[in-house]
């Protein structure tokens, strides 16, 4: 395998309702920044790739009119996955792996706001069985929530206490939507959203954008003078029908995991694209991490969660640690689908 | 790249108006299954699925590809799906190609699908505000004055158009999977149906189906065991480029050219008429077929429209395109695309049937997508490259 790393990345702030910018509008600040971050004009990119979803806005081809964004012209290598933009990584570092191509630029917009997210989730559910009956997102992440508390190996007070952190630490962090300082005690306090899901145990619904800057080999000692080379990326998904699933468990995080080398040393730093606070405790099992490890200290998905976007952000977060020199070695995380079911797992090193 | 790619499975669906028997799990599997037989593989022998369709709206699932994550065996492993409009098919093809190409899977089965009877086509495909300026004619209204300019710009007889619609609905005839069979189609019968969006006849445009498309790749260990010969990959390109700016031009794009210059590169072909047999185009209406022969360098500029008239591009003619009666007898849009590659994949494996064009050695799979802006090719072979 050629040795590829993340050399740029750049996000717009989350927020709730981004009523004055269209998604070109959203994106345009944040391809300049991780390109300028890069060192790189539009025509050192080699490949670009871009993660959404027609759904959020509700419009076919949204994807279409986000490519002024980047300027295609003269005509580029471009594709695009309806997936978050880990995924649209994922295809980046596969077209990086031919030799021909030795820069990538990853994008991933969603615009939530337009419509209801928690209904319109709904919509990726089985379209003859489940979808008719319109269970929404939290009510099912509640039922993954009462799985995980039922099997008796975590408590109501552990999700809080990932909450009160999450929260805390996303303090520190100028792009994330939600923070505090309030201890899990009290956060328990706290009347049932969709029990056992409190609302600091839910993800807010976010607009947001974020880009990241692939390069390869030689090309990424050019540009970056501590580039976070991808070591290991691998995802898999699982049958979608919550009734086939151990949903206490994330078998196809655990095997990505286990596919990308997450184990072969020890971690620093871990970002887990956890929308729900009881996900993050079902990923650290399945990755196996322990409680040295650094977990979202952005604040995850928890305090952001711009809807194809926020699993890039991780990738983003955890090379960011190893760009500054916070890290030698992360880990980040993407899931998709309801209650965990697709799950990407990428090992970076300095 | 680490590996060569061979296809060594193919299988599509029945293509109809409504496969109303079949659930859009059960769509997507008659075309899997399908080319797991002809590959005589089983789903344990995938290593991973990469599946594209064209916008949810058409079948009002967000996503489809999770909720048929298992119906297509791909519990445990790693699954992708693309989008990229109308072109989708090719590049779903060409993003599995190069996870084979790359060294990371030997076997991957490629999948495509539309549903379209499960909504209006006509409606999902209308951009809104604040997106595009309102068309709200569909792909016919929007491709209609393109057609327009090439005509005016060509000085291209007025029954080119006709006689596309009649070569490849007969050529459809001779395709078993082909949507519309119009037994009895003539130039009178192109020429006398409604004029939709002037100049594209009823008969001159592609139908709305439901059908999927499937093929397993695999690397060169994968397709020396298949049982059937492989039909190699050599090359594969793809171009995008904005919607719309001043100054561009939208009958001959420039990302469709260069895509096609690139894939010639690559492949090492100086003169394509010449050295490439037969061709899948992505025609969905019939006009297209003259201005892509320019576009893809088979004829200079202007000059596309000879080889109609002359039947160069007939199935007996000097460059066959769409044998297999092309999207305008088959139109699942999501797998327009994938089938102008796996039918360009079965010529060269002499596999294609009553539409097989003698001596097919090398072909050329095309798709384009969006407004005309989006452009996946590849070019596939009997011998290895």
């Amino acid at each position: 395998m050629r040795d590829v790393a993340v050399v740029g990345f750049a996000q717009s702030p989350s927020v709730r309702r981004e009523d004055s910018r269209n998604e070109v509008e959203m994106l345009m600040p944040v391809v300049e920044e991780v390109l300028a971050e890069s060192g790189m004009g539009r025509e050192d990119i080699g490949f670009t790739v871009s993660g959404s979803c027609d759904y959020l806005a509700g419009v076919p081809f949204s994807f279409v009119s986000a490519l002024d964004a980047v300027g295609a012209w003269p005509p580029i290598q471009e594709s695009h996955v309806e997936m978050d933009g880990a995924f649209a990584l994922y295809e980046a570092w596969v077209r990086l792996q031919h030799g021909d191509v030795d820069t990538a630029l990853v994008y991933a917009f969603g615009k939530s706001s337009p419509g209801s997210l928690r209904d319109l989730m709904a919509l990726q559910l089985d379209p003859y069985c489940l979808a008719p009956l319109w269970p929404d997102a939290i009510s099912l992440a509640a039922l993954q929530a009462r799985v995980l508390l039922d099997s008796g190996r975590i408590t109501e007070a552990d999700m809080a206490a990932v909450a009160a952190r999450s929260r805390r630490d996303a303090r520190d962090n100028p792009k994330a939507q939600v923070s505090g300082d309030r201890p899990a005690e009290t956060l328990l306090e706290e009347p049932y959203l969709v029990a056992p899901l409190r609302l600091h145990d839910c993800p807010p619904v976010s607009d947001g954008a974020a880009a990241v800057v692939l390069a390869a080999g030689d090309a990424a000692r050019r540009t970056s003078a501590r580039p976070a080379w991808i070591r290991g990326i691998d995802h898999r998904i699982e049958p979608q029908a919550l009734g086939v699933r151990d949903l206490a468990h994330s078998p196809s995080t655990a095997r990505a995991a286990q596919v990308a080398g997450a184990g072969r040393g020890p971690v620093d730093v871990a970002e887990l694209h956890a929308p729900f606070s009881h996900q993050e405790l079902i990923l650290r099992e399945a990755i196996g991490i322990d409680g040295g490890v650094a977990v979202n200290p952005s604040g995850g998905a928890l305090a952001a969660n711009p809807m194809m976007v926020a699993g890039l952000i991780r990738v983003g977060e955890a090379a960011r640690r190893i760009h500054d020199g916070s890290a030698g070695r992360a880990l980040a995380h993407a899931t998709s689908g309801p209650c965990l079911q697709q799950n990407l797992v990428c090992v970076l090193e300095a | 790249m680490a590996e060569r790619c061979a296809v060594i499975g193919i299988g599509q669906t029945k293509h109809a108006s409504a496969r109303k028997d079949l659930s859009i799990a059960g769509l997507v599997r008659e075309a899997a299954i399908r080319a797991l037989d002809d590959a005589q593989l089983s789903w344990a022998d995938v290593d991973a699925v990469v599946i594209g369709k064209a916008p949810d709206m058409f079948e009002g699932v967000m996503m489809p590809e999770l909720y048929l994550a298992d119906a297509l065996g791909a519990a445990g492993k790693p699954m992708l799906r693309v989008h990229t409009a109308g072109s989708v098919g090719g590049s779903t093809a060409i993003v599995a190609a190069h996870l084979v190409q790359a060294g990371i899977h030997r076997r991957v089965l490629t999948v495509a699908f539309e549903k379209q009877s499960d909504s209006d086509p006509m409606w999902a495909l209308t951009v809104k505000v604040p997106f595009q300026l309102p068309v709200v004619a569909g792909a016919g209204g929007y491709f209609a004055p393109i057609v327009r300019g090439y005509i005016r710009r060509s000085g291209a007889p007025a029954d080119i158009g006709i006689k596309v619609a009649v070569k490849d609905r007969q050529n459809a005839l001779r395709n078993p999977y082909a949507h519309l069979h119009i037994e009895d189609v003539s130039v009178d019968k192109v020429a006398s149906s409604p004029m939709l969006w002037d100049p594209i006849r009823y008969l001159e445009t592609c139908p709305s189906s439901d059908g999927a498309c499937a093929m397993v790749l695999g690397d060169e260990s994968a397709a020396q065991r298949a049982p059937s010969p492989p039909a190699w990959v050599v090359a594969t390109a793809m171009r995008s480029e904005p919607t719309m700016f001043a100054g561009r031009d939208q009958v001959n794009p420039r990302a469709g050219q260069d895509c096609a210059r690139d894939l010639y590169r690559q492949a090492g072909i100086s003169d394509p008429r010449r050295e490439i047999d037969v061709a899948e185009v992505y025609v969905p209406f019939s006009w297209f077929e003259p201005m892509w022969m320019e576009n893809l360098g088979f004829a200079a500029e202007g000059e596309g429209w000879r080889m109609t008239e002359s039947g160069a591009t007939a199935i007996d003619g000097d460059l066959p395109i769409n044998p297999s009666g092309g999207v305008l007898s088959s139109n699942p849009i999501g797998a327009s695309g994938m089938l102008r590659f796996a039918e360009a994949a079965l010529q060269v494996r002499s596999q294609a049937g009553e539409h097989q064009v003698d001596g097919a050695r090398v072909a050329l799979g095309h798709a384009y997508g969006g407004g005309s802006q989006f452009f996946s090719t590849w070019l596939v072979a009997a011998a290895k490259p």
